[in-house]
């Protein structure tokens, strides 16, 4: 069994489902990639995962350990860490203090956790006193990476975590993120930029209207003429 | 040596005054300011609830007064205040847990809550009123000078009198460590640190694994420590009323939207720009141009505004604040 | 205000209840107290329902929350005095034309304070600055020796400018649009920011106008008070009818005595009055909600964002209604005047004129005229009867207790007992039931 394995996970907000039957599995240490069209249930998905969403059905567990009836919070405290897409810093304390803010939960000393968020985001460093909403949009990303590393997860999730950042900046990202998963943290990803995401994807999921529809390595998905020519745009 | 005597009356008439009034609009400022960064609604409630807290503190005063407890040159009205918050502290905590609690869990739109706050504005009122009644009490006791206009003159010999009170002074010098607790409790405790997370950011907080319940409950008691400050000082400096102290929630809440509603820098900052507008508008300027330009005796009283529109300086600033910089000077939270 | 509003499912039969149980309430106190006391209970409460319609029309349709009804009601009353009040003889030409320099001077610094502020790049704020320290100057040098002239003719019964002596039915719609324009420059800065914005300008513009009304003795007098405001037409005059024979013979025939009956006929011919204007307003409310521009206002509350998206200039929508119901307070307030007979700007309180105000409308139920209406008398009754309630309850209670202090303090406080049933009142209504006692249909 995989360290994450979200199955046959079904609901939606309203009336509607949203997802339909969509199973996710991600390994320790590996980054899993989810994909697809807009409207396809990326994010839901996501949401669906860390308990943001109700299911009617599907079980997801970590660790072996079921934690389908978890609030996030309780999700939080069994091992995993999310970073949202938007508003996922706090803009009027320093980069230090979000930090603190993320590990709000651990009564134990996390001068340790800091030091290894500095060392993985150096420029973090650097600006340790400024307000995080006077931080360029890259920079707020890695705050918001490092506040969600904060409670040591063994699940990081990230939504969307290149959206509206260049493409020099995205790079940099990823490869940040293949150093946090070296540590041993599972990764679990929604990217607007397929195509350089499943290049750093143990596993890609190409979701459409709440399904799975591929799932396969990053590199096979690369590989496959049917995904790229519907989905990578050729 | 004229200079001087204007520099003096100056002094008297308008920057002591205006000192001492601006310290207790910022300390009911920063009360608003709080309920509106965490609870994010403009508490019509907060001139009651100061009331509130100055009733108690009286009531309380008088008690000690009645066993023979005195302060020497200070006000007894001081060893009361903590009873005054504890007593405010637990109402506004019953009120929350009656009243606010339930529009929490269902998100309802700030407009709601301000309306559910003048509900709330009624029924502190009328506790007010029960409790200590409408009439003006004055309740300072202890040394009534620092400085007497008779001490000033034996002291320097000027023509020119001025004036210190103990109340001025402990009213700037109790908001100053007012302000300096509230900041390092903002800026430096784990508990002021989340409350400042749950204003910016209240997804992410909850996601943090911050209390919501518990933020709310110590913003409800930081706000009744500052209101009952806030109420006592003003009553010290000038004299209880209850009528008063609900007037007075306008020239408070000019001063936190000028400011930046939600910042409390902007909030003290706030405070001290209306007082000082407020003063210097409604002072009558006739003696200081007399000192500055010699042999010049003017008409009037070279008085801006009749002191019955000080209202009108807040109301102007506040509409100015709106016109340009809706923000605030210190940028609070969205528009 | 509530954000879900579903279809009203409430029975037909429930508005005819409501107000058959206010009539029996009006009736009985006619009975017990005296219909003197019972029609002057209808007649204000009818004037606080025009308060309410006004309200209504802000925070039922709108969702705006206008925290000066006590301004604007202030403002509205003022046309009373300015129009149907002879004018003081001599006080025009003494003064009059000074202050109409003075106001036009005011207007032109503001005018060139706002043009030196669009058209200067550098230096704009300092010369804005000078401007209107300027005008100031020289709105003083024109205003206060024109004031002192005025405030000097026979100080002891007018030192006003006096009005016009047209009929007082005139001042009633000049109320209205005193009130107007005072919500248009508020709504102007106000509307279009933060919801709460508009409650503390509000706020702060009902304190001006009454300070205003207080202070300016040239224009009414101040706190001096203007007395003897002519009344409305058809309303005669109890002296009148108690010298006409005809009336007085009318009266002994019913068995009545020709004072009271004076007096009762008076109040009635009042609330006739009142009840046409009353019904005009929700005649012309209902046929504006109905419009498109109605439907409109209703999409923009129910939904700001999505109207918004529609392309809806929700901020202009909204200083309209706003504008219209200030308009509407303003003519409760020139109505209130009239029924007084005199100014009295220091009998002006908030929480009577603007809390008690939003009581009413949200107790009667948001967004409906005639729920406005039955909580405007339904709250003024109760208003009224517990400031009697309040003390004879309290007496009760504490009759067992020896005299003292305490007993004499409790007994006193009891007047306060009002307030907290309102604001009980107001809480109870917002939790439980937040769509009033006649829901919106």
């Amino acid at each position: 069994m995989s360290f994450l394995d979200a199955s046959e996970m079904t609901g939606g907000y309203g009336k509607a489902d949203i997802l339909h039957g969509c199973t996710l599995t991600v390994d320790k240490g590996q980054i899993a990639v989810i994909v697809g069209p807009n409207g396809a249930g990326k994010s839901t998905a996501m949401k669906a995962v860390f308990g943001m969403l109700p299911l009617r059905g599907g079980s997801v567990t970590l660790d072996g350990a079921d934690i389908t009836a978890l609030s996030p919070q309780d999700r939080v405290k069994k091992g995993m860490g999310f970073v949202p897409q938007v508003n996922n810093v706090f803009p009027t304390m320093s980069v230090e203090e979000n930090l603190e803010m993320g590990a709000f939960i651990r009564d134990d000393d996390f001068r340790d956790t800091m030091e290894q968020v500095y060392t993985l985001f150096p420029i973090l460093k650097d600006k340790r006193r400024q307000n995080a909403g006077e931080l360029s949009g890259g920079q707020r990303q890695q705050v918001a990476v490092g506040r969600a590393l904060m409670t040591k997860p063994k699940l990081l999730m990230l939504d969307e975590p290149t959206a509206g950042v260049s493409p020099i900046v995205m790079d940099e990202l990823f490869d940040r993120i293949i150093e946090v998963a070296r540590t041993g943290i599972s990764i679990l990803m929604v990217e607007q930029n397929a195509r350089q995401a499943l290049e750093i994807a143990d596993r890609g999921y190409v979701l459409v209207q709440g399904a799975n529809r591929y799932t396969d390595t990053g590199k096979a998905l690369l590989a496959d003429p049917e995904v790229r020519r519907t989905f990578l745009g050729g | 040596m004229e200079l001087l005597n204007a520099l003096v009356a100056l002094t008297n008439y308008v920057i002591i005054p205006a000192t001492s009034y601006g310290a207790q609009l910022a300390l009911g400022a920063l009360g608003v300011t709080l309920i509106y960064a965490v609870l994010r609604f403009s508490n019509f409630a907060h001139g009651d609830t100061m009331a509130f807290g100055t009733g108690v503190v009286i009531l309380v005063t008088w008690g000690l007064q009645a066993l023979g407890v005195s302060l020497g040159p200070l006000p007894v009205a001081l060893l009361a205040l903590p009873v005054g918050i504890a007593a405010t502290a637990l109402l506004l905590l019953g009120t929350d847990r009656v009243v606010y609690r339930y529009y929490r869990g269902i998100r309802a739109a700030p407009v709601v809550l301000v309306m559910v706050s003048v509900g709330v504005m009624f029924i502190m009122n009328a506790l007010t009123r029960f409790l200590i009644g409408v009439d003006q009490i004055d309740f300072a006791d202890g040394e009534r000078f620092i400085i007497s206009a008779r001490t000033w003159n034996q002291m320097t010999g000027m023509r020119e009198p001025l004036t210190l009170r103990t109340t001025q002074v402990i009213t700037v010098v109790t908001a100053a460590l007012v302000v300096v607790a509230l900041f390092w409790f903002l800026n430096r405790t784990r508990t002021g640190k989340s409350m400042r997370a749950f204003s910016d950011n209240e997804d992410l907080a909850l996601l943090s694994g911050i209390d919501p319940d518990r933020v709310v409950r110590v913003t409800w008691i930081i706000t009744a420590a500052l209101a009952t400050v806030a109420g006592t000082l003003y009553g010290l400096d000038k004299s209880f009323k209850a009528f008063t102290y609900f007037q007075i929630v306008l020239p408070i809440f000019a001063s936190a939207i000028v400011g930046g509603i939600g910042n409390p820098v902007g909030a003290i900052a706030g405070g001290f720009i209306i007082s000082f507008s407020e003063v210097g508008l409604t002072y009558a300027w006739k003696k200081v141009a007399g000192y500055l330009i010699p042999g010049w005796q003017p008409d009037g009283l070279l008085q801006l505004l009749s002191t019955d529109y000080k209202f009108a300086v807040s109301f102007v600033i506040l509409l100015l604040v709106l016109i340009f910089r809706p923000t605030g000077i210190f940028r609070g939270k969205v528009v | 205000m509530s954000t879900s509003r579903q279809p009203g499912e409430t029975s037909p039969l429930r508005a005819p209840l409501f107000f058959a149980i206010l009539a029996a309430l009006i009736l009985l106190e006619g009975l017990t107290t005296g219909w003197n006391s019972a029609l002057g209970i209808l007649n204000m409460g009818l004037i606080s329902a025009i308060m309410a319609l006004g309200i209504n029309l802000q925070w039922g349709t709108a969702g705006l929350f206008n925290a000066g009804a006590m301004g604007f009601l202030a403002l509205g009353g003022l046309a009373p005095v300015l129009i149907a009040m002879p004018p003081t003889p001599g006080a025009f030409a003494a003064g009059g034309w000074g202050i109409l320099l003075a106001f036009a001077l005011a207007a032109a610094a503001l005018v060139g304070a706002v043009l030196a502020w669009r058209r200067m790049s550098r230096f704009r704020g300092l010369a804005v600055v000078a401007i209107l320290l300027l005008g100031f100057a020289l709105y003083r040098l024109a205003f206060d020796p024109a004031v002192a002239a005025i405030e000097a003719i026979n100080p002891s019964a007018a030192g006003n400018l006096g009005g016009l002596g047209l009929p007082t039915l005139v001042s009633w719609p000049v109320g209205a649009l005193l009130a107007a324009g005072a919500a248009w420059v508020v709504g102007k800065t106000a509307l279009g920011l933060r919801s709460d914005y508009l409650a503390i300008a509000t706020l702060g513009i009902a304190e001006i106008i009454v300070a205003v009304l207080k202070n300016e003795q040239w224009l009414d007098r101040g706190v001096l008070n203007v007395n003897g405001i002519p009344r409305p037409w058809p309303v005669p005059y109890e002296i009148d009818l108690q010298s006409a024979p005809a009336f007085v013979a009318r009266a002994e025939s019913w068995g009545l005595d020709p004072t009271l009956a004076s007096t009762l006929l008076v109040k009635l011919a009042f609330l006739a009055l009142f009840l046409v204007v009353i019904l005009l307003l929700i005649w012309a409310s209902e046929l504006a909600l109905k419009s498109p521009w109605g439907r409109m206002m209703h999409a923009i509350r129910d939904n700001e964002i999505s109207a918004a998206a529609m392309g809806k200039n929700i901020t202009r929508r909204h200083l309209q209604v706003f504008v219209l119901g200030s308009a509407v307070i303003g003519l409760a307030g020139a109505m209130m005047i009239s029924l007084d007979g005199q100014m009295t700007p220091a009998s002006y309180n908030p929480l009577r004129y603007t809390f008690l105000i939003l009581v009413m409308v949200v107790v009667g139920g948001s967004g409906s005229n005639w729920g406005s209406v039955l909580g405007g008398v339904l709250i003024w009754y109760l208003w009224v009867k517990a400031g009697d309630w309040g003390p004879d309850l309290m007496q009760a209670a504490m009759a067992p207790l020896p005299e003292g202090d305490f007993k004499s303090h409790m007994i006193n406080s009891a007047a306060h007992m009002r307030m907290l049933l309102m604001g009980a009142l107001l809480l109870l209504v917002l939790r439980f039931s937040p769509r009033g006692l006649l829901p919106e249909k």
